[in-house]
């Protein structure tokens, strides 16, 4: 177990950093986590981090890598899969289904991944 | 993640595998995470180390040794021959002498010498015997769990002891004390609640057929399905979950999916039997194992399907194929013109040489391809009808789809097969640098028919393997895309 201080409380996440308590999620905090990553959040990093939320809540998982890219290649316009999926790793370099699911506030998928 | 990565220890390729000066210790500080309380107390174990552990762990491994006569055997046999110690991906990549494979069983024969044997409860120190203490069990949590399971060590042991038995124990003894690995029992803990290793609930994992779907039929034209749930097909395939999520696993999925279009057999996946992968056995758990195992031939029965055929999953192709019929047998339900289970390979090969499908081998034309041979499934299982089908029927269907095919160096592949590195029930980042380690000398060969040949695919047929090889290749300086499944293959080469 481990935590970070964030707004004046402690915040618990699991040995890797993903959020024990999932409500405890919010923008701010999700700026701060994305610092920690290395990364500065801009429209395009929200347009994903909303979806990906969005979709957890209906489904209790996060999506598959190829919805992913299907979802980059409505919002972004782009044509070829292949240019979606690094449009997303350009965004998040350490891959969505860890990095993206971190700052979003969901837990670290596990299995074969 | 990035300041983990400043940490990586990426060895250099030269397409050379050397024996390394033994460092002891070298790799002491790699370790996993411990197994969180409601995993472990949902799937049996304690949730801790609790007072009077000792005494239970040597009833534990009491109990072991008397219903494994094979682990008591390999207890007693070894007469320290050595051949065994270079034999290890985890050795020749850490030079940990605690990762030579007799080392590493060393950790266990010393308590087992202290509690088992007359020598060793005398005279202890004289006969290399110890009792169970916390930095026993903290070695042991170290070193198991920087094994793969794989099983190179024990084709090269003229006793043929087999290694992982050996791990498979210390951790079935460790998770009966309360010392589990997260990574692991998470897992266990997720197929018992939802049904496969990710936690895919059938909503969503219809919601991701429905996506696969629609690009199928946007790449092909034809009005391709991947049914789920459905009572009377033929067959229920049985994947491993990554299938449905990560890349390059999905693009498999496709493949089979087109195989079963175009032979015209209905097949259907299952919300509840929806994993292959059997990590109970990953961590010695016969209980676990046995539960995870039965939950496909329970769904098997209650769709009336006529056949199993299980998808490109190594460990889960030993688990189902070697072990059902004895664990949750017989399948007379099913019928008995066919394999049960039948691997996937198996099958489209099968419709291939029937002349059911075609495939145009040029379509990967732009492909020159090798094969890694996975652990499980060269070295603890077969395939088909003839001896060694397990490692000439990918390679059939791989030549049936491809025109490019280079072998990798022998004494590296097929039976001898090093592992990929993160096997077992290790795949997973907090030791990286165990897993980059573990996949050096495997990389070394593949770099050679990069180099010699001009490889630039990898073909697979384990989730684990495309995983771990697609988290290795951008950090040896290679693209992931040259990373993929077999029925990747299958699915750019059928006639539709």
């Amino acid at each position: 177990m481990a935590s970070f201080e964030f707004d004046g409380k402690v915040i618990e996440t699991d040995d890797e950093g993903y959020l024990q308590n999932l409500d405890n999620w919010n923008k701010e905090m999700a700026v701060y986590i994305a610092k920690k990553e290395g990364i500065e959040l801009t429209a395009k990093h929200w347009e994903l981090i909303d979806w990906i939320r969005d979709y957890f809540s209906k489904f209790q998982v996060a999506p598959a890598i190829k919805s992913l890219i299907k979802e980059v290649q409505k919002l972004e316009n782009i044509e070829d899969k292949k240019e979606a999926n690094k449009f997303i790793y350009e965004l998040f370099p350490d891959g969505p289904a860890k990095q993206l699911a971190m700052i979003a506030g969901l837990p670290k998928p596990t299995g074969c991944v | 993640m990035a300041k983990i990565k400043a940490s990586y220890k990426v060895p250099i390729l030269t397409g050379e595998i050397k024996i390394p000066k033994v460092v002891p210790g070298a790799s002491a500080y790699e370790k996993m995470y411990p197994g969180i309380k409601e995993d472990m107390l949902a799937i049996g174990f304690p949730a801790s180390l609790e007072d009077g552990w000792e005494t239970k762990a040597v009833g534990i491994f009491k109990q072991l040794l008397t219903h494994n006569k094979a682990l008591k055997t390999y207890m007693d046999i070894c007469v320290r021959c050595g051949a065994c110690t270079d034999k290890c991906q985890f050795f020749l990549g850490t030079a940990d002498s605690n990762n030579m494979p007799v080392g590493r069983a060393e950790l266990m024969r010393r308590v087992y010498r202290y509690y088992f044997t007359p020598a060793g409860s005398l005279f202890k120190g004289l006969a290399d015997a110890e009792p169970f203490s916390e930095k026993m069990i903290k070695k042991w949590f170290t070193y198991y769990y920087q094994c793969s399971e794989c099983r190179r060590c024990s084709y090269f042991c003229p006793y043929g002891i087999d290694t992982a038995v050996i791990t498979m124990a210390a951790r079935e003894i460790m998770d009966g004390i309360g010392i589990g690995q997260k990574y692991a029992t998470e897992i266990i803990h997720k197929v018992f609640k939802i049904g496969n290793n990710l936690g895919i609930p059938p909503a969503a994992l219809r919601n991701t057929l429905d996506d696969l779907e629609e690009e199928i039929n946007e790449a092909t034209g034809k009005d391709i399905k991947i049914p789920m749930d459905v009572e009377g097909a033929e067959v229920l395939l049985v994947p491993p979950s990554a299938d449905f999520f990560a890349m390059p696993h999905m693009e498999s999925l496709i493949g089979y999916a087109k195989v079963f279009y175009k032979a015209g057999i209905s097949w259907t996946v299952s919300s509840y039997a929806s994993e292959a992968g059997n990590f109970g056995m990953f961590i010695g758990s016969y209980k676990n194992t046995k539960e995870i195992n039965k939950r496909i031939w329970d769904e098997a029965r209650r769709l009336k399907v006529k056949r199993v055929v299980v998808g490109e999953c190594g460990h889960a192709w030993r688990a189902l194929y070697n072990f059902s019929n004895t664990m949750n047998g017989p399948f007379d339900f099913l019928d008995g013109k066919y394999k049960q289970p039948t691997h996937i390979c198996d099958f489209t090969l099968g419709l291939i040489k029937d002349g059911v499908i075609k495939m145009d081998p040029s379509a990967n034309d732009d492909k020159i391809v090798t094969f890694h041979d996975s652990c499980n499934v060269a070295r603890a299982s077969r395939m088909g009808d003839t001896k060694d089908g397990q490692l000439t029927i990918p390679r059939e269907l791989i030549k049936a789809c491809a025109n490019h095919f280079f072998e990798l160096r022998d004494g590296a592949n097929k039976a001898q097969t090093y592992c990929c590195g993160a096997g077992g029930g290790i795949l997973t980042d907090e030791v990286m640098n165990v897993r980059i380690a573990g996949s050096m000398p495997k990389m070394q060969v593949i770099k050679e028919v990069m180099d010699n040949k001009g490889v630039n695919f990898l073909a697979l047929i384990c989730a684990i393997c495309k995983t771990q090889f697609t988290n290795m290749y951008p950090l040896y300086g290679f693209d992931k895309e040259m990373v993929g499944g077999v029925h990747q293959l299958v699915s750019s080469a059928i006639i539709l």
